[in-house]
């Protein structure tokens, strides 16, 4: 699985991109923020808050109770600060 | 169905020649409305907004968004265009552009595209200050879920 940061989640995990394959215990969104957070430090504080984490699976806006299995890209950002 | 053309694009916007365009060889179009969002200098201290997007994923949702309000509102055409990058104070960031034959719809679709935009578009903004140094990301602001929600509520 391909995951994607942005904006400050991406400055404090540092790094963009990585591809990273969740145990099977991992099901939602959410458990993957979870996961992801005890993976040291950088993540921690990247996703401290996970209300604040918006999600993107396969370019499409998602909450933290979707599912993840078989996606293929999942982004995680701040809130949008277009337009 | 309405002529809808969006881009993402990190080069300076053509506003006159796109407000053109939408309408040019046409005689089926009543009314033109454009919004054009610019970069402030907020009082000097800023330099430079840097504009991140997600590629793939800005286009499509900008597509998404502009064929919603052209489903909702009777337009001729939408515009929208949006940039990436370093902006200046003065410079555009965004575009919209809406034809219709009367127009409410111009003006409403324009509107509602500007309201998505704000919440859906994935694009982030830092700020950087007059000396050049970062200042940090623009944090999202409550009254534009606000303005999306209208949209919504009934």
């Amino acid at each position: 699985m391909k995951l994607r940061y942005f904006a400050w989640v991406r400055e404090r995990i540092g790094a963009a991109e990585e591809t990273l394959e969740p145990p099977a215990a991992v099901e939602t969104v959410g458990d993957l923020i979870s996961w992801l957070r005890g993976r040291g430090e950088d993540y921690e504080r990247a996703l401290a808050e996970p209300n604040a984490i918006r999600v993107a699976l396969d370019h499409d806006h998602a909450e933290h109770d979707a599912p993840i299995a078989g996606v293929r890209e999942v982004a995680l950002f701040p809130p949008m600060t277009g337009g | 169905m309405a002529t809808i053309r969006t881009a993402i694009t990190a080069e300076p916007l053509d506003i006159a020649g796109e407000i053109e365009a939408i309408h040019r060889g046409r005689t089926d179009i009543g009314a033109v409305v454009s919004f054009t969002g610019l970069c402030r200098d907020e009082a000097g201290r800023l330099d430079a907004l840097e504009l991140e997007h997600y590629p793939g994923m800005a286009e499509r949702e900008v597509g998404r968004i502009a064929r919603q309000a052209a489903e909702r509102w009777d337009v001729t055409a939408l515009t929208v265009i949006h940039r990436h990058g370093k902006i200046r104070p003065g410079e555009t960031i965004v575009l919209v552009v809406a034809a219709s034959v009367h127009r409410h719809a111009a003006f409403e679709a324009a509107e509602f595209i500007m309201d998505f935009l704000k919440t859906h578009a994935p694009f982030w903004k830092k700020e950087h200050a007059s000396d050049g140094t970062p200042l940090g990301w623009v944090a999202a602001k409550i009254a534009d879920d606000d303005a999306e929600a209208r949209w919504v509520a009934d």
